[in-house]
């Protein structure tokens, strides 16, 4: 998503309330494809999202007079957007209660709470027993590659659902920290110990499709 | 003569690593180093060890690098379809205060 300013949004807000019709456009058209990809996380089919992102547009018109801009628009809308995927996914009998999953700690789920790095990396003095490579050194590694894209996109893919969620939101969407805690209703802790191990599962993917 | 595993962190007496922090620490503590969560303390304790860890540093880039290429994963573009359908919204919002 390109980087955009919360003022930028605000003043497109204030323009799509008073009926402009461009200004409406031009959100949606960036928020969209990200809300597709959220409420896919949530619901088992693409029509069914699609569903989910008209019906939070639709909210947001009917909701756009009372909104006072005490949160961003973007923190507003995700939040709307999950609570839709939410409800939608439980009517599916695909129900994925986000807080509820892995309430047995910090980010653990399906008993996902060790070390993130191989613990066979490291002696027993808790120092490497192999150097990580030096990807930046390596004139024929190509990350800016579609493969490269492949690799990181499967990894995503199959980590747990919160962590997928969170990456998302976070690297790929490229929302703050306060915006993803806001729309999941996530600790600051939970939300980073969810980052944390995707982002380590990742490189971990990335790091085994370049030792390969 | 005894063989001795070559240490990461460089010219270091074994059992001291830098900042007081040993490499299986640090890579537990990434996230919240690049979030720029971590205490100050902390921060600086990670600082050394990552300046004179050659290890550490790599994989420290690693991350970076990995986090490049997630955020290059392309956005899809909209469906025209439903962009016209969410204008359509738009415009019966528009004239009868109703979405």
């Amino acid at each position: 998503m390109p980087s955009t300013s919360a003022a930028d949004d605000q003043d497109l807000v204030e323009a799509a309330r008073a009926g402009d019709e461009e200004a409406y456009t031009v959100l949606v058209r960036r928020y969209s494809p990200a809300m597709m990809r959220l409420a896919r996380m949530y619901v088992p089919t693409a029509a069914l999202a699609e569903d989910v992102v008209q019906e939070t547009w639709v909210a947001v018109l009917r909701g756009l007079e009372r909104f006072e801009g005490r949160s961003s628009f973007k923190t507003w809308l995700f939040r709307i957007l999950v609570n839709r995927a939410k409800t939608r996914g439980v009517r599916e009998h695909r129900s994925i209660p986000f807080a509820s999953l892995g309430t047995g700690g910090e980010g653990s789920e399906d008993g996902d709470d060790g070390p993130t790095v191989d613990p066979s990396r490291f002696a027993e003095s808790g120092a490497w027993t192999s150097a990580p490579a030096r990807w930046e050194d390596d004139p024929e590694l190509a990350l800016d590659s579609k493969e490269a894209r492949r690799i990181v996109l499967e990894a995503i893919d199959t980590l747990p659902e919160r962590q997928k969620v969170v990456i998302t939101m976070r690297d790929v969407e490229g929302l703050s920290s306060d915006e993803v805690r806001n729309a999941l209703d996530l600790t600051e802790t939970n939300q980073r110990v969810l980052l944390h191990r995707a982002r380590a599962k990742v490189r971990a993917a990335l790091e085994d499709w370049i030792d390969a | 003569m005894t063989f001795r595993p070559r240490l990461p962190w460089r010219r270091r007496p074994a059992g001291t690593p830098p900042g007081g922090l040993r490499c299986v620490e640090l890579v537990e503590l990434v996230t919240e180093y690049l979030e720029g969560t971590l205490a100050p303390d902390a921060r600086a304790r990670f600082e050394v060890h990552i300046d004179s860890c050659d290890y550490c540093g790599a994989y420290l880039e690693q991350m970076r690098m990995t986090l490049d290429v997630v955020g290059h994963l392309q956005p899809d573009d909209l469906d025209p379809e439903m962009e016209r359908e969410l204008l359509d919204a738009f415009k019966s919002w528009k004239t009868t205060g109703d979405a």
